[in-house]
């Protein structure tokens, strides 16, 4: 079927209107439609996903108890307006910390769905606190490196290796 | 492992066989992974990212997999050599060109490759010609199963492997599958095949992954989501729906050209045929577009026994003296060979020295003259 409007292109998009009763349909070739000011349908970038993320008001409940746009996570220093920047989360605990703001987008990016159903490791670790744990005792090994306390970071060197 | 030992020739996984591979040129699995304990890549120091640089090199490098196992360190390796490693979609661009410590590990003669410190800390690949996705998931499942026996990965029950990117969530799959769609581009329904296929949430891209053009009529297929679907499921759908449709649709597009207009089909043909055989300077965009026509006028008289005036003529070339790999006929094998050793940095390598645009495109045309005329 060819385009109605440009008679040229192959029609792709085949719209129904009903207005008062009265039914019209329209084919029209993408670029047409587009013209027209159609949208077509089709996957979110992230970037598009993203800019809806800050734009939404926070909730009430978000007002009382703090809202996600002003936290940083305890563990990377991360926030979200960082994270509308760069595309990529900054740590695992991340996605625990901003929950509230992150799960409209990962339903947006996931059909709708938000919980995994797939493969579970076998030696699953244990929880997510642990890790975050380990990843605190890498930051302040860092740390006492770097001031040259190394009798702290032996300690913490042995208490990672134990841990992990 | 040098890599003019691979420069010389197409990967395995590239040779025209498989499943479907008249229209299906390769199937390809990536998993992402994070170690738990360590923040993603960016919010990593230089001496983070080197810890898990070496931890993950370590587990992939001495994994039982049963062939040798090579191992880059893609931020000192030449800029040349990567440019090679991103032709032959062993690593992606961004890895090639991307910041800090970084490496990537490549097997089973270019079946299986490992980045490390890409987007995520670890992303592993298996690929596989024509369509074999069970193939490559049962594969890149027991080498996961491998790596995690030796590992914490970055996991929570509720949203399963933590990835840098929401998008990639869940269970980190993405399931790729390359397709030579050139009747449903001369039929004009191309647009139709890209409309559906982002209605059903996939994500449509050109020869080279993320950000390029569909090129030479050449379509890489992937799937976007990846939380809230097993992957089976995920894999199940592409080899048993998505990827069989399609197929259809080119082949009917196929006959469809054949029937009713066999002329434009011939001039396509015939025309990619003597612009390749006399072309003095050819660029890779035009290579690509005309070999994309040969490759199809020799799969359908291959795989569906048709003999028009020009796929004759093109099917011919050995007896008027082409080089061919095997005697009688001029193969995909062939053409493959001509798409993958044309290209910009294979061209470089192979003949030991840099060539800018002008030049290259001298030698491009020398090589192809040189296999289709002998």
């Amino acid at each position: 079927m060819q385009c109605q409007v440009c008679q040229k292109k192959e029609a792709t998009i085949h719209l129904t209107e009903i207005t008062d009763g009265v039914r019209s349909e329209m084919h029209l070739c993408e670029h047409c439609a587009q013209e027209e000011g159609i949208a077509v349908k089709s996957q979110l970038s992230i970037n598009e996903l993203l800019s809806g993320l800050l734009a939404t008001q926070p909730s009430d409940d978000e007002m009382l108890g703090g809202a996600e746009q002003e936290k940083a996570c305890p563990n990377c220093g991360f926030t979200l307006a960082q994270f509308t920047k760069e595309a990529v989360l900054g740590c695992p605990n991340d996605y625990e910390v901003f929950e509230k703001s992150l799960l409209p987008l990962i339903e947006k990016a996931h059909d709708g769905k938000t919980v995994h159903r797939g493969k579970v490791p076998s030696k699953t670790p244990k929880d997510t606190k642990k890790q975050m744990k380990l990843a605190a005792l890498r930051q302040q090994l860092e740390a006492a490196v770097q001031s040259e306390d190394y009798e702290l970071a032996a300690k913490l060197r042995d208490e990672i290796s134990q841990k992990g | 492992m040098k890599l003019t030992d691979i420069s010389g020739d197409i990967n395995e996984w590239f040779n025209g066989s498989g499943p479907l591979s008249e229209i299906v040129i390769s199937s390809r699995i990536r998993l992402a992974r994070n170690i738990a304990g360590y923040k993603f890549l960016s919010r990593c120091t230089v001496a983070e990212k080197s810890e898990i640089l070496k931890k993950l090199r370590d587990i992939l490098v001495s994994l039982e997999l049963g062939d040798e196992i090579f191992y880059l360190a893609v931020d000192k390796t030449p800029v040349l050599d990567r440019h090679l490693l991103v032709e032959r979609h062993l690593i992606s661009r961004h890895h090639a060109f991307g910041k800090g410590p970084r490496g990537a590990v490549i097997a089973q003669r270019e079946s299986f490759t490992a980045m490390i410190n890409e987007e995520d800390h670890l992303r592993i690949q298996t690929l596989k010609g024509g369509l074999q996705l069970a193939q490559c998931a049962e594969r890149i499942n027991r080498i996961d199963d491998m790596i995690e026996q030796r590992i914490d990965y970055a996991f929570s029950p509720r949203y399963g492997y933590l990835t840098a990117c929401p998008t990639n969530l869940g269970t980190g799959i993405r399931v790729s599958v390359m397709l030579h769609l050139p009747a449903l581009k001369m039929t004009g329904q191309i647009e139709k095949f890209l409309n559906a296929s982002k209605d059903m949430g996939l994500a449509v891209r050109g020869l080279f992954g993320e950000g390029t053009e569909a090129a030479g009529d050449f379509y890489q297929l992937s799937n976007q989501v990846s939380l809230g679907v097993s992957e089976a499921e995920v894999v199940a759908q592409f080899e048993n729906v998505i990827i069989p449709e399609i197929v259809g649709y080119e082949n009917a597009a196929r006959k469809q050209l054949l029937s009713k207009e066999p002329d434009i089909l011939d001039d396509k043909i015939s025309r990619a045929m003597a612009l390749l055989r006399n072309a003095q300077l050819i660029s890779s965009q035009e290579a690509l577009f005309l070999l994309s026509h040969l490759r199809m006028g020799i799969n359908m008289h291959e795989r569906m026994g048709v003999s028009t005036p020009a796929i004759k003529k093109l099917c011919d070339i050995s007896a008027a003296g082409g080089k061919v790999d095997k005697p009688g006929s001029l193969s995909i094998t062939t053409i493959n060979r001509l798409f993958m050793l044309t290209q910009p940095a294979h061209l470089q390598l192979n003949c030991g020295k840099t060539l800018d645009a002008a030049h290259r495109d001298i030698l491009r045309a020398k090589i192809i003259r040189s296999a289709l005329n002998g």
